[in-house]
C-alpha cells in the first residue's frame, strides 16, 4: 500500500500538529502563501493575525511564558522576518522557548538581493540559541522537531527556522516521518549537579549566618517553585527574586524580603549586603541586581545553581558553582541537607531574622499619597485588590513597569509577564493577548504608560479581531517616566525629548478600534472605573489614568554604589 | 595571555559563522583562526588563536561550547601539544650581500626559499608563533618585507590522546 505523500506546506503544517501547536501568530506574505494554503485546509491550529510582526513574537512569548510551551511565529521572508528581530531578542534576553518561522526566497534567488530577501538566519544569530536554514522538505519534520527540542530544553530559548518558498511548493510530494525522539551529539540539556559540587553547598548553606536565597527566571522557566518554597521552608531561609523571578515564591510569603536591584526593597538589597551565604538560584547577577560589581557582596560566599554555565561567573565569581537544571539541584540539595547531620544555627538566624525586620520596618515602599493627584502606585494597589492577586500581569518597560512589580505580590509563577533582560517597549499588550489566547477565563492585565502603548497599539485591532478582553491599565504621565527620571535625577532636570506633546486621546482610540475606553482624572473617581472595567468581561477595556507626572520609582540604586546603597524617597538615602 | 582553542563542530552551513560572531559579539580576541575537515567527514575543526586573562577565556570556552553545533572545545595551552603554522614572506633581496643574508636566515630557521624574482626572494618556514617571530625579526634586520602570509595556527596534543567525535 502506498503511503500518502505531502507537499512542504503540508509537511510544515502536520509536523506542527505533531509537536501540539494550538496557535501560531503571524502574518502572511509572498514567500509564505503556500504555507498560509495549508494552514488554511486545517483545522488543529489556529493562526491569530496580527497587525505588525513584532508583536507576533511578543503574543507568541507572552503565551509561551505563561503556559510553558513553545510560542510559535510565522513570517514572511525579508521585512516580515526583520520585524521579528525586536521580539526574537527579547525572548532570547529571557530565555523564553520560541520557534520563529520565516519565509524566504526560493533557493535559487539566494544571494542575488531578490525582492523580500533578507538573510534573516545572519541576522538574527546573535540573538538566537540556534538557528536552520531548512534546505529540503523531507527534512522539515526533523528540522521542527529539533527546533521545539532546542527551544523548550536546558535553558530554553528562541530558535529561527528559514523557509525558502521552494520547499514549500505545493506540486511536489514527500513522505512524512516525524522523528520519535530527537538526539543530537552536540546537544545534551539536562544535567544532574555534580554530588561533590552538592556537598560543598550544603556545607556552605548549613554553615551559614546570615544565609540569603536569591532566585531568578529560572526559577519560573523550570516550573521548580514548589520546590524552591520547600527548601526556604526547611531553611526558613529569607528569599528575595529577581524582576524576572518574581512568583516564582508567593509574594506574601513570610520569607520573601521583596524584589532586589535597582528598584529592589531595602531589606532584600541589604541582606544581600550583609550575607554570608548567598544561594543563587536560575539568576544571573545582572548589572540591574548588582549595582557595582567591584562593591558587589564582598563578605559573602556565593553559591551559583545554573542550567546554563556560562551564566556562572560571568559577573560575579561564584565560589561554589553548580552546573545543573533546577528540578535536579534541588531535589539534591533538600535531600542532602535533610541527611546531613549539621543543622543550621538558629540562634544566628533568629539574629539575622531579628536584623531584617529592622530593615523592613523602614516600610521602603511607602509613597506620599498626594491630593487631587492619582498617584501609580495606588493604581497598582488597587488593581492588586480588585483582582485579589490572582490576575495575570504584563507590563511594558519603564516606571509603570516597576510599580506593578513592586505594589503586585505575585502569588504564582508565570503571573508576570515583562520583558526584564530587553526592556522592549511595546511588548505588554501583544504579551497580554497571547495570555490572554491560553486562558481566555482569567483576568489579563497590560500594565502600561502613554509611551509604551503607542509602540504596539495597532494590536486593538487584532485584540477585536479575536475578542480578547484584556484590560489595558496605562498609567499616563504625559511624559516618558523613567527617561524623565534618569533626567531629573542625573541630567539637572533638562527633559530632552522625555515629553509626549501630541497624546492621542486614548479613550477616543479605544473605541474607534471597537472596544471601551474609560479616562480617570482623579482619585476619587479611581475605584468605580476599575469597579467597572473589571465587571466587563467579554470586551477589552482601556483605562486611560492620567497619574502623577512628578512621581519617581523608589528605593533607587546609587549609580556606581554598593548594592545596598539606595535613595529612598527624593533626596533621602539609605 | 595566548591561548590556543580547539574546537570540533559540526560541518554545516553557518557553524563558522556562529563561532566567528560569538567573538565579535562578546567583544573576545581572535588572532588567528583557521578551519577545516576533520577524519570525520561530518566534522570541522577550528584552531582559534586568542588572548586574555583567565576569566575571560573560561568564557570563551563556556560560550563556545554553549553553541548548539559545537560538540568539544579544549585549550590546547593547558596539556602538552605541538603548534604550527605556516608563514610565507616577500623580501626585497637585489643585492648579493642581502641574498646571502636572506639564505643564511633562512638555512638558519630550516625554512626554504621557494621563489625569486627579479629583485625578490619568497621563503616559507613552517613552525612555532615563537620562531615565526624570531625568523620575523631577521628578516626585517637584513632587508625589508614586501608582503607577509599567515595561515594561522594549528595544534595537536601530545600523545596518544586525541580529540574526535
Amino acid at each position: 500500500m502506498k503511503t500518502e505523500q505531502y507537499n512542504g506546506s503540508e509537511l510544515v503544517v502536520k509536523a506542527l500538529a505533531a509537536l501540539k501547536v494550538e496557535y501560531i501568530f503571524g502574518y502572511p506574505g509572498g514567500s509564505v502563501l503556500d504555507l498560509y494554503d495549508a494552514l488554511f485546509q486545517q483545522s488543529e491550529i489556529e493562526h491569530i493575525l496580527v497587525r505588525h510582526e513584532q508583536a507576533a513574537t511578543h503574543m507568541a512569548d507572552g503565551y509561551a511564558r505563561a503556559t510553558g510551551r513553545v510560542g510559535v511565529v510565522l513570517a514572511t521572508s525579508g521585512p516580515g522576518a526583520t520585524n521579528c528581530v525586536t521580539g526574537i531578542a527579547t525572548a532570547y534576553m529571557d530565555s523564553i522557548p520560541m520557534v520563529v518561522l520565516s519565509g524566504q526566497v526560493p533557493s535559487n534567488l539566494i544571494g542575488d538581493d531578490a525582492f523580500q530577501e533578507t538573510d534573516i538566519v545572519g541576522c538574527s544569530r546573535p540573538i538566537v540559541k540556534h538557528s536552520f536554514n531548512c534546505r529540503d522538505a523531507e527534512q522539515i519534520p526533523t528540522v521542527l522537531a529539533k527546533a521545539f527540542y532546542l527551544a523548550s530544553t536546558g535553558r530554553p530559548g528562541p530558535v529561527v527556522v528559514e523557509l525558502p518558498k521552494d520547499i514549500l511548493n505545493p506540486l511536489q510530494k514527500f513522505d512524512y516521518t516525524m522523528p520519535q525522539s530527537i538526539e543530537m551529539r552536540t546537544y545534551n540539556p539536562s544535567v544532574k549537579g555534580h554530588s561533590k559540587q552538592i556537598k560543598k553547598a550544603v556545607e556552605a548553606i548549613l554553615g551559614a549566618k546570615r544565609l540569603v536565597i536569591y532566585s531568578g527566571g529560572g526559577i519560573v522557566l523550570s516550573n521548580t517553585s514548589e520546590q524552591l518554597t520547600e527548601l526556604v521552608e526547611t531553611l526558613n531561609a529569607p528569599i528575595t527574586n529577581t524582576l524576572m523571578g518574581l512568583g516564582g515564591i508567593s509574594g506574601t510569603h513570610p520569607n520573601f524580603i521583596g524584589m532586589l536591584g535597582m528598584h529592589g526593597n531595602l531589606e532584600a538589597n541589604k541582606a544581600m549586603a550583609n550575607a554570608d551565604v548567598i544561594l543563587a538560584l536560575g539568576a544571573r547577577f545582572d548589572d540591574r541586581v548588582t549595582n557595582n560589581v567591584k562593591k558587589f557582596c564582598p563578605e559573602a560566599t556565593i553559591v551559583h545553581v545554573d542550567v546554563d554555565p556560562t551564566s556562572i561567573s560571568k559577573t560575579i565569581k561564584a565560589h561554589i558553582p553548580v552546573v545543573g537544571c533546577l528540578a535536579s539541584v534541588l531535589e539534591q540539595l533538600q535531600s542532602a541537607i535533610e541527611k546531613s547531620p549539621s543543622r543550621i544555627d538558629r540562634s544566628a538566624q533568629e539574629q539575622w531574622w531579628q536584623q531584617i525586620t529592622q530593615w523592613r520596618e523602614q516600610k521602603c515602599l511607602s509613597y506620599d499619597l498626594g491630593v487631587d493627584v492619582i498617584k501609580p502606585q495606588t493604581v497598582i494597589e488597587k488593581v492588586y485588590q480588585i483582582t485579589q492577586g490572582d490576575a495575570y500581569v504584563s507590563s511594558d518597560v519603564g516606571q509603570h513597569q516597576m510599580f506593578a512589580a513592586q505594589y503586585y505580590p505575585f502569588k504564582k509563577p508565570r503571573q508576570w509577564i515583562n520583558s526584564g533582560g530587553l526592556g522592549t517597549m511595546g511588548f505588554g499588550l501583544p504579551a497580554a493577548m497571547g495570555v490572554k489566547l491560553a486562558f481566555p477565563d482569567q483576568h489579563v492585565v497590560c500594565v502600561t504608560g502613554d509611551g509604551s502603548i503607542q509602540m504596539n497599539i495597532q494590536e486593538l485591532s487584532t485584540c477585536l479581531q479575536y475578542g480578547l478582553a484584556v484590560k489595558i491599565v496605562s498609567l499616563n504621565n504625559r511624559s516618558l517616566g523613567m527617561v524623565r527620571q534618569w533626567q531629573d535625577m542625573m541630567y539637572g532636570g533638562r527633559h530632552s525629548s522625555s515629553y509626549m506633546e501630541s497624546l492621542p486621546d486614548f479613550v477616543a482610540l479605544a473605541q474607534s478600534y471597537g472596544h471601551i475606553g474609560i479616562r480617570v482624572d482623579h482619585p476619587s473617581e479611581l475605584d468605580g472605573a476599575l469597579e467597572k472595567a473589571f465587571a466587563i468581561t467579554d470586551r477589552l477595556v482601556f483605562l486611560d489614568i492620567r497619574v502623577d507626572e512628578k512621581e519617581h520609582v523608589y528605593p533607587m540604586q546609587i549609580k556606581l554604589g554598593a548594592v545596598d546603597e539606595m535613595w529612598l524617597k527624593k533626596g533621602v538615602k539609605a | 595571555m595566548r591561548r590556543i582553542l580547539s574546537i570540533l563542530l559540526e560541518n554545516e552551513p553557518g557553524s563558522l559563522s556562529r563561532i566567528v560572531g560569538l567573538f565579535s559579539q562578546r567583544a573576545y580576541n581572535i588572532d588567528s583562526l583557521t578551519v577545516g575537515t576533520t577524519a570525520d567527514q561530518t566534522l570541522s575543526r577550528i584552531t582559534i588563536t586568542t588572548h586574555g586573562d583567565d576569566r575571560v577565556v573560561e568564557q570563551i570556552t563556556k560560550q563556545v561550547n554553549k553553541l548548539v553545533d559545537v560538540l568539544k572545545i579544549i585549550d590546547l595551552t593547558e596539556v602538552p601539544h605541538i603548534e604550527r603554522e605556516l608563514l610565507l614572506v616577500k623580501v626585497f633581496a637585489k643585492d648579493e650581500a642581502t641574498r646571502a643574508a636572506v639564505t643564511r636566515i633562512a638555512d638558519v630557521f630550516q625554512g626554504s626559499i621557494i621563489d625569486m624574482g627579479k629583485q625578490s626572494y619568497t621563503l616559507q618556514l613552517l613552525s612555532n608563533a615563537e620562531r615565526l617571530e624570531s625568523f620575523l625579526d631577521m628578516l626585517r634586520h637584513e632587508s625589508d618585507i614586501i608582503e607577509l602570509v599567515r595561515s594561522g595556527a594549528v595544534g595537536i596534543g601530545r600523545g596518544d590522546k586525541a580529540l574526535k567525535g
